[in-house]
């Protein structure tokens, strides 16, 4: 479908898809396989300046929207969804800076993200607090012209390999949520370590682990924005990646059908092909269906964020929410499609099927999602009365 | 401050290329266009020259006009400026009068100390066009190459690909190199090269710009003429067996020996 883009976006998309055709597809299942971090292809994707599509120019990057961005995610997200979220949680660390950070912070961080020659991390969740990010019990306390942190952020996306990682802790515990604040906290800095690589069931060339903080000690100047609005900054942050997801989910969704869909024509049982049989018609039928409904609300609520709505936590929980129960629904049908060769590891669906669940998984939950949702109807219809 | 200019050619995507049965050229309207892959890895190193040693890298095609999207294409992989030679007159050329033609252009363009071109053109496979133009020029060139060092700044060292190993052999500047793939892995796009690219003006140069008269360029110019262009006839048929390696080997030692004294054995 014809999504109305502009030369310039579609200029984008098909750069990224390049990328993903030439350089990610062909190695995606060694890098599943064999659980190594996609450091050429980040090399790769920065040399074809899609590292900074988010940062403004004056910081090197190319200054561009959540739509463009979302294109790029999708794009990558046909390769490999593995690769594509080491790329997107970047950008999540990246955000706060982006959102709150000072002249200084964004001179000193943003160019290098830009260039590609550096990633980012956000470390929020925390052996005790998941969906429940309210319950952290890191703490940052105020030294002179430092803060001195402590605590372990668990499950850290790029934790290890970023050269800096955007921290939530608690300045004041007595406040709870409010008491919370957001950090810059370098690799190395001294009192910070990482935990193993974390074995997962998917996204394999994506690296997870735990951060440790033992009496860190940072400058003050590390803080973002003011002490107690780290939950502000979550939120935000979170309500801006959330189409990201989504989109991720449209790429790897778009994957899945076709292979289902080649695989399908070339299939023969019966003596005929078995996209011939209407049942695997309907299944496919569906899936193409599904996937763009997702991809029109993704790009739908991208352009909403991009005319700087005030509040759009409703919007950015739903373009998460709906692509990412899509994407697991259709990788779960692709290899239905495909029968016991789509279970083999030699061909790709299984992977991709693995890949799907932890789009329903991080980023909040889809089950937060509906909660999300459902306080802002509430607040809606509240209103209405 | 080096002037490095990279002579690109436009071929069809397709290895099912059509041929026009009266001139014997090929048909390529409707056959989507391409960069000649070699032309790609010439582009590549000068990029890498430029960028280690600083200066400006032009690319050059001689073609039909939408031989320019081949020359947009190589702007976004990062080439500061870009000429088109095209003009009814140069049609029809052959190695010699195609080679005349960029010669006399990279004269225009104030002469240059890098020129770079592709080992051969995928469709036209001669490999002659680099070695005449630097022929053209009266500067020496190196074909093949699979690795450049600079021993000073006007002294090459160049590696020559050969089919067993490779010869190494010193340049001065200027100079002209022709590549081969194992000397580098092209890069990729960047998009704001792309975005530079699509609003960067190229010069179309015809005839009248390069002042060569008009018999010596096109089919004018050209001393061959392709007479003919046919597949080459079948090399017999072929058969695939399978089975255990030993029963297989031992089969295929009886066909060698059944097929008599015109099959070599070799250590
Ligand atoms: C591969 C991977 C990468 C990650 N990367 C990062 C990262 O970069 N940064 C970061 O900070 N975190 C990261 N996380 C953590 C991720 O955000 C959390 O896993 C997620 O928020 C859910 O928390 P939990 O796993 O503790 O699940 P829990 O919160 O324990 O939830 C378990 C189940 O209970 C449900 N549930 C919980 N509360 C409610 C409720 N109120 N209503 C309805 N259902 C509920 C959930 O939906 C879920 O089904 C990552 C996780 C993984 C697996
Ligand atoms: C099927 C076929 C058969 C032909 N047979 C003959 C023949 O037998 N004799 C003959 O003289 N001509 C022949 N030609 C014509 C030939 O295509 C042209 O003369 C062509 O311009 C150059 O030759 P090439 O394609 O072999 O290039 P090559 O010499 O193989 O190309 C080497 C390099 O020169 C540069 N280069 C070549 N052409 C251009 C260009 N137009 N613009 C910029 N750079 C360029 C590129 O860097 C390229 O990698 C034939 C063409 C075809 C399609």
């Amino acid at each position: 479908m014809d999504y109305l883009l502009t030369e310039e976006q579609q200029m984008l998309k098909d750069l990224a898809r390049q990328i993903a055709e030439e350089r990610i597809k062909p190695i995606r299942a060694q890098l599943d396989e064999e659980e190594t971090f996609p450091w050429d292809i980040m090399a790769a994707l920065a040399q074809a300046d899609l590292c900074g599509t988010i940062i403004p120019e004056e910081y090197g990057g190319l200054g561009l929207g959540c739509l463009e961005n979302c294109l790029v995610l999708e794009a990558l997200a046909e390769g490999c969804v593995g690769v594509a979220t080491t790329y997107a949680a970047s950008f999540l660390g990246a955000y706060p800076l982006l959102l709150f950070g000072s002249e200084e912070q964004k001179q000193r961080y943003l160019p290098p993200l830009a260039k590609g020659e550096a990633l980012s991390a956000f470390a929020l969740t925390e052996p005790q607090a998941g969906s429940d990010a309210g319950a952290i019990q890191a703490t940052a306390v105020k030294d002179g012209d430092f803060y001195v942190l402590n605590g372990t952020k668990q499950w850290i996306t790029n934790a290890g390999e970023a050269r800096f990682n955007t921290v939530i802790a608690l300045t004041d515990r007595s406040k709870g949520a409010r008491g919370a604040s957001a950090f810059l906290v370098e690799r190395s800095d001294p009192g910070v370590s990482f935990g193993k690589k974390e074995k997962k069931m998917g996204i394999r060339a994506s690296v997870t682990r735990e951060v440790i903080l033992e009496d860190c000690r940072i400058p003050k100047d590390r803080l973002i924005g003011k002490e107690g609005l780290g939950f502000i900054v979550t939120m935000r942050t979170l309500d801006l990646a959330r189409p990201g997801a989504g989109a991720l989910a449209v790429g790897l969704a778009q994957s899945a059908l076709d292979e289902a869909a080649s695989f399908a024509k070339e299939r023969h049982q019966f003596g005929v092909s078995i996209f011939s049989f209407q049942a695997v018609q309907h299944l496919l039928a569906d899936m193409a269906t599904k996937l763009e409904a997702a991809r029109a609300l993704v790009y739908a609520v991208a352009r909403f964020i991009d005319s700087k709505p005030k509040d759009f936590s409703k919007e950015g929980a739903m373009a998460k929410l709906f692509p990412t129960d899509m994407a697991m629904a259709v990788t779960v049908d692709a290899v239905q499609v495909m029968g016991g060769h789509g279970y083999m590891r030699e061909y790709p669906v299984e992977k991709m099927m693995r890949d799907a669940k932890i789009l329903q998984i991080f980023e909040g939950t889809n089950q937060i999602m509906r909660n999300i949702i459902g306080l802002a109807l509430n607040k809606e219809y509240s209103k209405k009365k | 401050m080096l002037r490095i200019i990279v002579c690109i050619k436009q071929v069809p995507e397709t290895q099912e290329v059509r041929l026009d049965p009266v001139t014997h050229t090929l048909k390529r309207e409707g056959v989507k266009a391409m960069i000649n892959p070699f032309d790609l890895y010439a582009l590549e190193e000068g990029l890498r020259v430029k960028e280690a040693r600083g200066g400006k890298v032009t690319v050059l095609s001689m073609g039909p006009p939408q031989a320019e999207e081949a020359l947009r294409e190589a702007l976004g992989f990062g080439a500061d400026a870009a000429v088109l030679l095209s003009d009814r007159a140069f049609a029809g050329a052959d190695t010699w009068a195609t080679s005349l033609t960029l010669a006399r252009a990279i004269e225009k363009l104030g002469g240059a100390d890098l020129i770079f071109c592709g080992k051969q053109a995928i469709d036209g496979d001669t490999a002659q066009v680099g070695p005449e133009i630097a022929e053209h020029l009266n500067i020496p060139y190196v074909a093949w190459a699979r690795k450049l060092t600079f021993n000073a700044d006007d002294l090459l060292k160049v590696e020559r690909l050969l089919d067993h190993g490779y010869d190494a052999v010193e340049v001065e500047l200027p100079a002209l190199i022709t590549v081969v793939k194992e000397i580098n892995e092209p890069r990729l796009p960047s998009f704001k090269a792309k975005l530079r690219a699509k609003k960067e003006p190229i010069p179309v140069w015809g005839l009248g710009d390069l002042g060569l008269p008009p018999e010596e360029v096109g089919l004018a110019g050209s001393f061959t003429q392709v007479v003919k262009v046919f597949p080459p006839p079948a090399r017999g048929t072929s058969e695939t067996w399978t089975g255990p390696p030993a029963e297989l080997a031992a089969r295929l030692w009886q066909r060698l020996q059944s097929l008599g004294p015109s099959v070599v054995f070799r250590k």
